[in-house]
């Protein structure tokens, strides 16, 4: 649990240093400014997407957990 | 069934599919209004349709539990409707959101909105009678019968009363009106999108449901039986 943890903040780390390094570089139109930025809208509800993902996994995790340590009793 | 893992993936993989080539798929230009806003298709209507799945599936554990009245059976008619709640919940809050950029307001009283609205307050008035019941036998029946009541109050809300009148939904306009189901405005590439949103948000709410049967079962196991 505390490895799932430290990786799943690892990579959001390198994400968002990913996104403050993207603001001041001036790059002309990437895929990212293609399209009327339409990519960004696209991030961001990844972004969403996957945390509620990575929680949805974590909360199933811990009733699995729960569920064998009942039935072990 | 509800321990295993593959539909959890797929249910992943399509959302994923569903929320990057549903930002990529080229969309037809229905009007000067619509642009782009049409991938909402994507998001919004797969709402009502897995709102649907889910409180059908909620009303057939209630009659099970009628049948079989199994703490298991009443925990799974309570988590699917509580879930397809919230979906539905979420498609009036988006449906309001598209509203406002294609109808002019959030809410203009269209009957197909009126219904919705009305649908969700018959639901939850079913959590707050099983809620005012305490007798944990008396609950589960008193709410098995509410809840079968309260999905055949779908029919006229969302299906039958908005036909009769006209609506701002698409093919609600005079007799051929059908708000909310028409698919003609999608085209082929559309529907490549729309049906595995519609599957992967299904199985999201399969996925949030199982996870309070699951709990509720637990529940149940550590104080009425120790």
């Amino acid at each position: 649990m505390t490895k799932f943890r430290f990786y799943s903040l690892t990579l959001l780390g390198l994400f968002f240093c990913q996104l403050a390094t993207a603001q001041d570089v001036v790059v002309d139109a990437g895929l990212m400014r293609s399209n009327g930025k339409i990519f960004v809208v696209m991030a961001v509800v990844l972004t969403i997407l996957f945390g509620l993902f990575a929680y949805l996994i974590s909360i199933d995790k811990k009733i699995t957990r729960l569920e064998k340590d009942q039935s072990n009793q | 069934m509800i321990r295993k893992y593959w539909w959890k993936i797929l249910s992943i993989v399509l959302l994923v599919y569903t929320c990057t080539y549903g930002f990529y798929v080229k969309v037809p230009r229905l009007d000067d209004r619509m642009k782009e806003s049409i991938r909402n298709f994507f998001f919004h209507v797969p709402m009502w349709f897995t709102m649907m799945i889910l409180l059908l599936v909620s009303m057939i554990y209630s009659i099970r539990y009628l049948r079989n009245p199994t703490a298991k059976n009443d925990a799974y008619a309570v988590a699917f409707a509580s879930t397809g709640v919230i979906y539905g919940l979420l498609g009036l809050v988006t449906g309001a959101i598209w509203a406002n950029y294609q109808w002019g307001s959030p809410w203009s009283g269209d009957p197909k909105q009126n219904g919705a609205a009305i649908a969700m307050l018959i639901y939850l008035a079913y959590f707050v009678l099983r809620g005012s019941l305490t007798e944990e036998d008396k609950k589960g029946r008193i709410g098995a019968v509410y809840n079968i009541f309260a999905f055949f109050m779908l029919f006229p809300t969302l299906w039958i009363l908005p036909r009769l009148t006209e609506s701002l939904h698409p093919g609600g306009e005079g007799a051929e009106g059908n708000p909310g189901i028409n698919g003609k405005d999608m085209d082929v590439q559309m529907r490549t999108v729309f049906y595995p949103a519609v599957i992967g948000w299904t199985l999201l709410g399969v996925w949030i449901s199982t996870l309070q049967i699951r709990l509720a079962i637990l529940v149940d196991k550590t104080y009425n039986h120790d």
